[in-house]
């Protein structure tokens, strides 16, 4: 029983990584853009695909992969935000975002139903594989690999946010758009870039997603809910609560996998709806993100 | 405006004496197949319009609603052996459960605002699909089957376009009812500004979870009806987020908050979604093309065909009454005033040069 414990809290700490990099991307664009990027789920997706295509035809190892894939989610991003939520204004811009990233997602959703169909894919590397004994358990590489990775990231990310001029700009139009123009910052640049690298994280997060994971084009919506309950409970725009919120959502997760695998999703939810009830700013929320 | 009032009532008319003898000239079953949905998602369109139109909660979880009563039809009518047309009997009890689920989920969900409501809604919809997925009452992933019913294949569907015509007939007529009343005076106050509706005396909590029970006993009905209708209900067909996506869609599409911009989208989607799901085969195209109309009206139309349409048609009136009015050394700013039905004020030649000018300058 104990041993199964030890083994549980260490696969979520270990998948949440993963979580909380893909959950901080989308708390970046909000806080920047005060949009939730709803297509988060399937663009997770679209990167296992083209992972899975590059390891595939042309045989590149998926972490070299990540190399195209990073830039290429970039520019994803950027796209949508300059062709789509750029456009959106008045007092309906909130719910309007919301239901033009559901729109991205269904159409991404549809293209690549259309390209590689209903079947699942997974990855395939020696990592995925092979397995390591880490306190007295064996798992598969990808996830000390993933984790390590999606840590390196996160940090980096923080040290971008708090150490540079990028950073300092990039905050200030997360406090204060109107401010942030003022003191001559470019806030249109800001925000195509804060949501370009909001997405180009996803391009990590699908890579690992698909090596841990068998996926097809429907498990964006699975993702995205996993994600939006995640920044939820950690609070919207709250960097560090997205963290936090992450690992502790996998680590219930997989504990209750233990006993009942097919409730242990249920309980993800039950959490947050609980924690709501309570605390309707998520855990680590401050009061009233922005005044309706 | 009594003519306004006149065409309006006339218009209802002629669509109710339409919709009434509809399955009567068209007789194809496929016709009248497709009839039923669209009536179908007119009436859920008008009930999500009840909530979230008016009270400006975008809810992408009413498919919890709709799921539920379709699976409080298909239990009862299991357990208790109904069969027949006796089914239709068991509506009122798929209402009474929506309402039940409703009230407890309103009371968390409408404690938040905005993005997080949205969210909540959207968890709230997974936890009830995995429900049916995974509790042994639901069927799993094998789902329910409806009671058999003998009926003659060639009028089939027309028991269910009737149902189907009063309940969204009804729902739009009570949403007539709400948007003209205290109540829906309230709901939109708090759409506008809710602390400071909350300051002028509505119990805004009050208020928000009856619109939201209000909408989700019609969607229960509704998917009631439409699990009698397909005979079966499977989990990700019951509780389908597509439904939600449409149902918010067609409701932008016609006009948010608007008494018959719902209905409005739902005539125009439904059964172009249906023809091209027919005319491709496959769902994908047929998504493709809903999420791009989705971005195009969002981004060209954003608030709707009917506003879109008044607007238009106010402004040709308008101009219309200025050039008749225009009398020879009256000043233009005189004719302005007489004119109070515009509300998009065309440039005026001549002064608006200046004055436009100045605005610009002022941002």
């Amino acid at each position: 029983m104990g041993r199964e414990l030890y083994r549980a809290v260490a696969d979520g700490i270990l998948g949440g990584g993963v979580y909380a990099l893909m959950a901080v991307g989308l708390t970046l664009i909000f806080g920047v853009l005060d949009i939730i990027n709803i297509a988060q789920g399937i663009l997770v997706v679209l990167a296992a695909y083209l992972s899975s295509v590059l390891s595939v035809h042309l045989h590149l190892d998926l972490f070299v992969g990540l190399l195209v894939t990073i830039p290429v989610m970039f520019i994803v991003g950027v796209a949508i935000q300059w062709l789509f939520m750029r456009r959106l204004r008045g007092r309906e811009r909130t719910s309007m975002s919301l239901l033009a990233s559901y729109a991205v997602m269904i159409i991404i959703e549809g293209i690549l139903y259309l390209g590689f169909g209903p079947d699942y894919v997974s990855l395939n590397a020696w990592y995925i594989t092979s397995t390591v004994r880490v306190f007295g358990f064996y798992l598969p590489y990808i996830y000390l690999f993933g984790f390590g990775l999606a840590v390196l990231l996160v940090v980096s990310l923080y040290f971008m946010l708090y150490r540079t001029k990028f950073g300092r700009s990039l905050r200030a139009t997360m406090q204060d758009q109107v401010a942030a123009r003022l003191i001559g910052i470019d806030v249109n640049r800001v925000a195509a870039l804060a949501f370009g690298i909001g997405v180009a994280v996803t391009a990590v997060g699908g890579m690992v997603f698909g090596a841990t994971n068998a996926f097809n084009p429907n498990s964006g919506y699975d993702l995205i809910s996993r994600l939006l309950a995640i920044i939820i409970l950690g609070g919207l725009g709250s960097i560090g609560g997205a963290l936090a919120a992450a690992v502790f959502m996998t680590t219930v997760e997989s504990v209750v996998n233990i006993w009942s695998p097919t409730w242990s999703v249920v309980v993800f939810y039950a959490a947050l709806v609980i924690v709501l009830t309570f605390r309707p700013n998520g855990l680590f929320g401050r009061r009233a993100v922005r005044a309706q | 405006m009594n003519s306004r009032a006149a065409l309006r009532w006339g218009l209802v008319a002629v669509a109710a004496a339409v919709a009434a003898i509809f399955p009567l000239v068209f007789t194809s079953e496929l016709v009248t197949q497709i009839a039923v949905d669209t009536l179908i998602f007119a009436g859920a369109t008008a009930a999500w319009n009840i909530f979230s139109g008016y009270s400006g909660y975008i809810s992408l979880g009413h498919a919890v609603f709709f799921g539920a009563g379709a699976y409080t039809a298909g239990v009862a009518a299991q357990d208790w052996q109904v069969s027949g047309a006796a089914e239709f009997l068991l509506m009122p009890l798929a209402a009474a459960v929506a309402a039940l689920i409703a009230v407890p989920f309103g009371l968390i969900a409408l404690r938040v605002r905005r993005h997080t409501f949205v969210v909540v809604t959207i968890a709230v919809f997974f936890i009830f699909q995995l429900m049916a997925f995974n509790l042994s009452v639901t069927g799993g992933s094998v789902g329910i089957n409806a009671p058999f019913l003998g009926w003659a294949p060639a009028t089939y569907n027309n028991p269910f376009y009737y149902l189907a015509l009063i309940i969204a007939a009804g729902t739009t007529a009570l949403s007539w009812l709400i948007r003209r009343s205290r109540f829906g005076l309230q709901l939109r106050a708090i759409r506008d500004d809710e602390d400071r509706a909350r300051g002028l005396g509505v119990r805004a909590m009050r208020v928000k979870l009856a619109a939201f029970v209000i909408s989700a006993v019609v969607m229960g009905l509704l998917g009631a009806l439409w699990f009698f209708f397909i005979v079966q209900v499977l989990p990700q067909y019951g509780f389908d987020p597509l439904l939600d996506l449409s149902v918010a869609l067609m409701a932008f599409l016609g006009g948010l908050g608007r008494v018959a911009g719902p209905v409005i989208g739902a005539l125009i989607l439904e059964p172009g979604q249906q023809y091209l799901t027919l005319h491709y085969s496959n769902s994908y195209v047929s998504e493709i093309i809903l999420g791009s109309l989705f971005l195009l009206v969002i981004l060209f139309l954003p608030r709707g065909i009917l506003p879109f349409a008044e607007e238009r048609i106010t402004s040709w009136r308008g101009r219309r009454d200025d050039a008749r009015d225009a009398a020879p050394g009256a000043p233009p700013g005189a004719q302005r005033a007489a004119a109070p039905a515009v509300i998009a004020p065309a440039p005026q030649p001549g002064t608006s040069g200046a004055h436009g000018a100045g605005r610009r300058g002022a941002r």
